[in-house]
């Protein structure tokens, strides 16, 4: 199962058929590993990774580490769920060191990601503090790096 | 006027390496599609690729000792110890080499008497016989056979045997068969070794592609670990052939004489690949770990849509080639490539560049991604209607 999720976290797109192939098993194992696997949300999801400066989009990214207090019985559960259920909200972490959260929050320009920190973010309640840093540029996203100007070497046509 | 009389008549009559040729021809033809390549498809990783700037920035670019820097040496003996239980000592029994192909050329030089007899089991990868016939040795060649999985078996090995017998070559995994070698069949003929007196060359270059089972060195029989002569290097496990870096590993007598011809050919290997492959032993079992999954699948892959297009292909258990009979075709295994490269733009290795006894088969890398497989499947596929 883990060589099965090791592949499709690099590439999602793989037909079953391959991966049965992959990994010497027949199609409908696959099929219905992958079944189950989303059933029990271990595959939480399918994304692709996109370099929006490239599309020629406008798009504005923040790291937002936000200070909070632990509510008693919920920890920070409660205020977690509360946060992650913007839209805005990219990725959320509960992190050790200065802030209690780390966030990304993805808007399409730096008057919106300022927006949703002030009127949204900050006044949630239990949230004492935020810092927000705007992404100047991506260099490497999920993995994948995005410089597309690195030249690999090449390898010869036949060799021993 | 040619120099072909004056020249030393040994190298005159030994022939050219059937992939050269194969290689000039599908390089002058335009968007060839290749499973020829054998080497790894990864780029070496970055801890290691940075090793060897970080050695050039520091100025770590003067000679090094003979055998190479301590360091590397100890990481090899450790590395062999914790992978394959096989113990060396750093001080007497290692020699870095510039690539795996320097050792073979070093110890065949060093173990072969003119008349001496050495075994080769082939199809084999195409340096053995030549450096063999160079060394003013004659090459035995003992033919595997895909009924045995393209093992060494102990009734072939011993028929070969003769009192001029002074070494045999053991190359597994091996190129371009991809058979292996288990404890057990080593067990077979370990006593043909021993009574006769003659030495083990291991060329281990593939061990960490062995799939299913631990890689079984035939060092690790204390019975004859004296005769045996292990040759490995960095290119494969860790994806360095550019780097050039290997070595070998013996008893400390024949170590002190390999070292004379590496220091007067030689010299030392390239100081800062000497860096880079510290890094490598020291810290890359988990670069080893990925890569083998990867050719794993894509083996299990490649077997499977073979035997799918009618190529019977049996699933290798080493290495990252596959090594299918083409006796469907009825063609040799020159007129199969040549014809596959002209009508198909496809290029593959013909079996018997490894040798008579690859006659009929032809050799086929899976180090390329899944979609280029995939391509060369359709074209395969495409050749084969025309051709069955």
């Amino acid at each position: 199962m883990k060589e099965l999720l090791n592949l499709i976290e690099k590439d999602a797109r793989y037909e079953t058929k391959d991966l049965a192939a992959l990994l010497n098993e027949e199609e409908g194992q696959i099929d219905e590993q992958l079944r189950q696997l989303e059933k029990d949300h271990v595959i939480a999801g399918y994304h692709t990774i996109i370099n929006w400066e490239k599309a020629d989009q406008e798009i504005t990214k923040a790291i937002i580490f936000v200070n909070c207090v632990p509510e008693r019985e919920a920890g920070y559960d409660k205020i977690a769920r509360k946060i992650a259920k913007y839209p805005e909200v990219e990725t959320l972490y509960l992190i050790s060191g200065k802030a209690e959260f780390m966030l990304q929050v993805n808007g399409r320009t730096m008057r919106e990601v300022s927006s949703f920190v002030a009127h949204k973010l900050a006044p949630t309640e239990g949230v004492n503090g935020t810092e927000t840093m705007f992404i100047l540029k991506e260099y490497k996203i999920s993995g994948v790096d995005l410089d597309d100007t690195r030249e690999d070497g090449e390898r010869l046509l036949v060799t021993p | 006027m040619t120099f072909e009389e004056e020249i030393n008549q040994t190298i005159r009559y030994i022939k050219p390496s059937g992939i050269r040729k194969f290689f000039d021809i599908a390089s002058t033809k335009k968007d060839v599609v290749s499973l020829g390549v054998g080497e790894p498809d990864f780029i070496t990783p970055w801890h290691i690729r940075e090793a060897a700037i970080h050695a050039i920035e520091k100025g770590r670019t003067f000679y090094t000792g003979n055998k190479g820097l301590l360091q590397l040496r100890q990481g090899v003996c450790d590395y062999y110890r914790r992978r394959f239980n096989v113990e060396y000592d750093p001080e007497e029994n290692v020699i870095i080499t510039v690539g795996g192909s320097e050792a073979i050329d070093v110890v065949l030089r060093t173990l072969i008497q003119p008349g001496d007899e050495v075994i080769l089991p082939t199809p084999a990868y195409v340096a053995y016989a030549a450096i063999i016939e160079m060394a003013g040795g004659k090459v035995i060649e003992v033919p595997l056979e895909e009924k045995d999985e393209f093992k060494l078996t102990p009734e072939a090995f011993r028929k070969a045997v003769s009192d001029r017998t002074k070494a045999v070559i053991l190359n597994f995994p091996g190129n371009p068969t991809g058979g292996i070698m288990s404890e057990e069949d080593y067990a077979k003929i370990v006593p043909i070794i021993k009574e006769n007196g003659i030495f083990a060359i291991t060329d281990e270059i593939y061990a960490e592609l062995t799939y299913g089972q631990k890689h079984c060195s035939i060092a690790q029989f204390d019975e004859i670990k004296d005769r045996v002569v292990v040759i490995n290097g960095f290119s494969k496990a860790y994806s360095m052939t550019g780097y050039r870096v290997g070595y070998i590993l013996a008893h400390k007598d024949i170590v002190s004489m390999c070292n004379k011809i590496h220091q007067y050919t030689i010299m030392c290997a390239t100081t800062p690949s000497q860096y880079a492959a510290i890094e490598a032993v020291n810290n890359g079992d988990g670069d080893i770990e990925v890569m083998f999954e990867s050719f794993r699948q894509r083996r299990n892959y490649i077997v499977k849509e073979l035997n799918r297009i009618g190529l019977k292909t049996h699933m290798p258990q080493g290495a990252f080639y596959v090594f299918p009979s083409i006796a469907c075709t009825g063609l040799s295994s020159e007129d199969f490539c040549e014809k596959l490269l002209e009508e198909e733009n496809l290029a593959l290795v013909p079996g018997n560049a490894f040798g008579d006894a690859g006659e009929g088969y032809v050799r086929i890398s899976y180090a390329y991604s899944l979609q280029e497989i995939k391509l060369a499947i359709e074209k395969l596929e495409h050749f084969l209607s025309r051709y069955r």
